[in-house]
């Protein structure tokens, strides 16, 4: 976001990638509308973590580029090394926080305030939501404010099962709010044609990637934009001020080092990547880290808490096959947090999400299929003519349930450098210590107890509901894939490291425009306000760039 | 030759084709004429690291030729060939299995022992090979094997009901990701069309409804193409 709106104030932008250029309308790298004949491994995920089709260069691994955790401590750290990152397989989840979401400790003691209110963010939000398209409903709810939305898609079959059985329990369900196209938003883009593949990246461009909305508009609005691939960036260089004056990066190409000089230095690696980056750019001047001066580059590291479940549903048997319901990638229906946390043992929410249907089969479909013959009275196990009825007839009929909620952000939950391990270019790499506490695992088990409860509204069966002895099935954390919180802001230099317009506390020519600067997630997916929070720090730049203050 | 090819020839030519799928189907289309098809699309959104690895993959052979033979007879004994979407020969079962033993080498004893149980227990009962037994004798064998006790950990029983259990998660998974597979499961979808909605027949068949305040904020596909256009408050104006 901040490449688009900077070149489109007709400044020179630099795009340092670490990994490959990438274009969702490449055929050659495309995998959208690929069957899975295609592959001789039928789709299964062992290049890839999310299946062959997703579209993520690199997972919780990649080639040539460890982390470490401490013992006893655990995260699991998602990278997508290609130009657009991690946007281009992402749920497209796109959810504004609301008013209480800014204000976590006004609202229940614990954690920070943010140092700026809903209302600093609201056009932010609006602009995001004309300039990129997200679909959804105005319900005129306080914490999941209204906004400027498409219309969107009708629910799919097992999506009302999931709806009547939700608001039996007084858990309301609403029309999800996601990043792609039901109606045109200008003439570059093309509309969503409901093939259900988001996580493969939309080669007409009709789901939100950096990528094909942001960068390539912005190189075609001004040809200011320069990309560098395949670049990882070992540190931001400073003069004998101490102020920015580039950043060195190493060439996956040759393994050399480069030098790019700059005016302004904007970070937007992810939060871990940018705290990873500022802590190796020590100097006489920054002797621990770049923005460092706090000690808090690499704290308050939180990622969403998320618990998962999976229903049988006996009326969703048998289905009709005789209509595509392939849909928008993802659900069409979610349930925002409506619990009131003073009659629970733990603060803040979570939202659930909802998957099922008739999708497209890939490695995996019709595993253990005498578990579900269990299920409805019948031999488990067996073979022959019988399995065929049996596939059949269990298609579609199995309902998802993701809770996906706010962890609290706490300082003993932290990356740091691990100056024992370099990655393949010579960069040390980050190691991670990060434990849930004993409140996001009461969430987790009301995330199980909903779940049940909605199977049973639904006249289904929950399985494998996992108990105390797996932390009711709490996700470790970096599963749920949003890293918060690293270089948090805030109006105090001493217990934040960027202001409320995303600059370094301590260098004037830095910003950091990823969720580093998040002091707490919210029940909301990050992403939303990562791209009105770049909006703004990108005004801002501009701004002090007139007045000649940086 | 290719592997692909040289694969389906020794199973067809080793007498398995008496169990693969005449049907229309395939008599409209050759083998050949499949397999040509087949190679045309092995480009698929690999990364050059990617590719790399499945050629490598290519090169390598798990199984002998013994070895996908008996795979090919239980592939059909697992999941018998119907009209009109044939089965797992027709789906390349045997070749899939083939290569996720490679992709996922943690089956591979698995799969080579289970092969192996197959046939010492067929030459002990019936003094021959598993794949040379009758039909009838096969399923001897499959019965004693093919239901687990589901409160016990699959990794905690014998190889041969791992093996089995294995097999047919794989015969299954093969033959519904496969092209005659996906036709018979009947899934519509993997192409562009326009969502509206679920037919109502299906609600009723379900006894399920539309809300009909829930659907007058969906999208009106009519509409689909006009650029969108907002009121100060976030009223849709287009």
């Amino acid at each position: 976001m901040a490449t688009k709106q900077l070149a489109d104030a007709g400044l020179n932008v630099a795009v340092v990638e670490a990994g490959p250029f990438f274009d969702p309308a490449d055929p050659k790298t495309m995998t959208q509308l690929k069957w899975p004949y295609d592959s001789p491994r039928r789709g299964a995920g062992t290049d890839r973590a999310f299946g062959e089709w997703d579209m993520s260069y690199g997972d919780w691994e990649v080639k040539g580029e460890p982390y470490t955790v401490e013992p006893g401590t655990t995260f699991k750290w998602w990278r997508s090394r290609m130009l657009g990152g991690r946007t281009n397989h992402w749920g497209r989840i796109s959810l504004r926080f609301g008013p209480k979401d800014f204000k976590g400790k006004t609202r229940d003691g614990h954690g920070e305030d943010w140092p700026i209110g809903y209302d600093d963010v609201k056009p932010y939000y609006d602009k995001v939501d004309k300039l990129i398209g997200v679909f959804g409903t105005n319900e005129d709810l306080e914490d999941d404010p209204n906004g400027f939305f498409l219309p969107p898609p009708k629910p799919r079959l097992h999506e009302l099962f999931y709806t009547k059985g939700a608001k039996k329990s007084g858990i309301p369900v609403i029309p999800s709010r996601m990043s792609m196209l039901t109606k045109r938003i200008n003439n570059d883009r093309g509309i969503c044609f409901y093939c259900g593949q988001c996580g493969r990246s939309c080669s007409v461009y009709a789901d939100f990637s950096a990528g094909s909305c942001l960068i390539f508009p912005a190189q075609k609005s001004g040809g200011q934009v320069k990309l560098f691939v395949n670049a990882m960036v070992r540190e931001v260089t400073t003069d004998e001020n101490g102020k920015a004056t580039g950043v060195s990066y190493i060439s996956k190409e040759d393994r050399k080092e480069y030098k790019l000089k700059a005016k302004i230095v904007v970070l937007a690696a992810s939060a871990c990547s940018s705290a990873r980056i500022l802590l190796n750019s020590k100097s006489k001047q920054h002797p621990n880290g770049l923005g460092n001066s706090s000690n808090l580059i690499g704290k308050y590291l939180h990622d969403s808490t998320g618990s998962s479940g999976m229903a049988f549903i006996p009326d969703l048997m048998n289905r009709d096959v005789s209509y595509n319901e392939d849909g928008t990638g993802g659900m069409h229906v979610y349930s925002p947090w409506w619990g009131d946390n003073k009659k629970l043992d733990f603060p803040r929410g979570y939202h659930i999400e909802v998957w099922g249907g008739m999708g497209q089969p890939n490695y995996g479909f019709g595993f253990d299929q005498g578990a579900f013959n269990k299920l409805v009275g019948l031999p488990t196990g067996g073979y022959g003519e019988k399995l065929r009825d049996e596939v059949k007839s269990y298609y579609g009929a199995i309902v998802g349930f993701g809770g996906r909620g706010e962890g609290l952000a706490v300082k003993e939950n932290y990356c740091e450098i691990d100056p024992t391990t370099v990655d393949d270019f010579g960069i040390p790499v980050l190691k991670f210590n990060y434990r849930w506490s004993d409140v996001e695992v009461r969430q987790a088990k009301h995330m199980q107890d909903s779940f049940e409860e909605i199977t049973h509204n639904m006249g289904g069966i929950y399985l494998n509901r996992p108990g105390a002895d797996r932390n009711h099935g709490l996700h470790p954390p970096g599963e749920i894939i949003h890293e918060v919180g690293t270089t948090r802001m805030g109006d105090d230099p001493a217990t934040s490291v960027t202001n409320k317009f995303n600059q370094l506390h301590d260098v004037d020519n830095v910003f950091i425009v990823d969720a580093g600067v998040f002091v707490s997630q919210a029940d909301k997916n990050c992403t939303w306000t990562i791209l009105a929070l770049s909006w703004r720090a990108s005004d801002y730049i501009i701004e002090q760039l007139k007045q000649q203050n940086i | 030759m290719d592997r692909r090819k040289s694969i389906q020839t020794m199973i067809l030519g080793a007498g398995a084709s008496a169990l693969a799928f005449h049907g229309c189907k395939t008599e409209d289309k050759p083998l050949d004429e499949t397999l040509t098809a087949a190679e045309n699309t092995n480009y698929f959104g690999r990364t050059p690291d990617e590719l790399e690895r499945i050629e490598k993959l290519n090169a390598e052979q798990l199984f002998n030729e013994h070895e996908l033979e008996t795979i090919a007879v239980l592939s059909t004994v697992i999941l018998p060939p119907k009209a009109p979407h044939g089965g797992p020969l027709e789906a390349d079962v045997p070749e899939f299995i083939e290569f996720i033993g490679k992709d996922m080498p943690d089956m591979k004893n698995t799969l080579l022992g289970g092969l192996m149980w197959m046939d010492h227990k067929s030459n002990t009962d019936f003094n021959t090979e598993f794949k040379s037994a009758t039909l009838e004798q096969q399923k001897q064998i499959c019965d004693q094997i093919c239901h687990h006790d589901d409160d016990i950990p699959l990794d905690d029983q014998p190889l041969e009901i791992q093996f089995f259990a294995l097999m047919r998660n794989l015969v299954v998974t093969g033959y519904y990701t496969s092209k005659v597979g996906i036709a018979d499961l009947g899934y519509k979808g993997n192409q562009p069309n326009v969502w509206d909605g679920v037919p109502q027949e299906v609600l009723d068949k379900h006894g399920v409804a539309y809300d009909p305040e829930w659907i007058a904020k969906c999208i009106d596909q009519s509409t689909r193409n006009t650029v969108a256009t907002w009121d100060d408050e976030g009223n849709l104006l287009t």
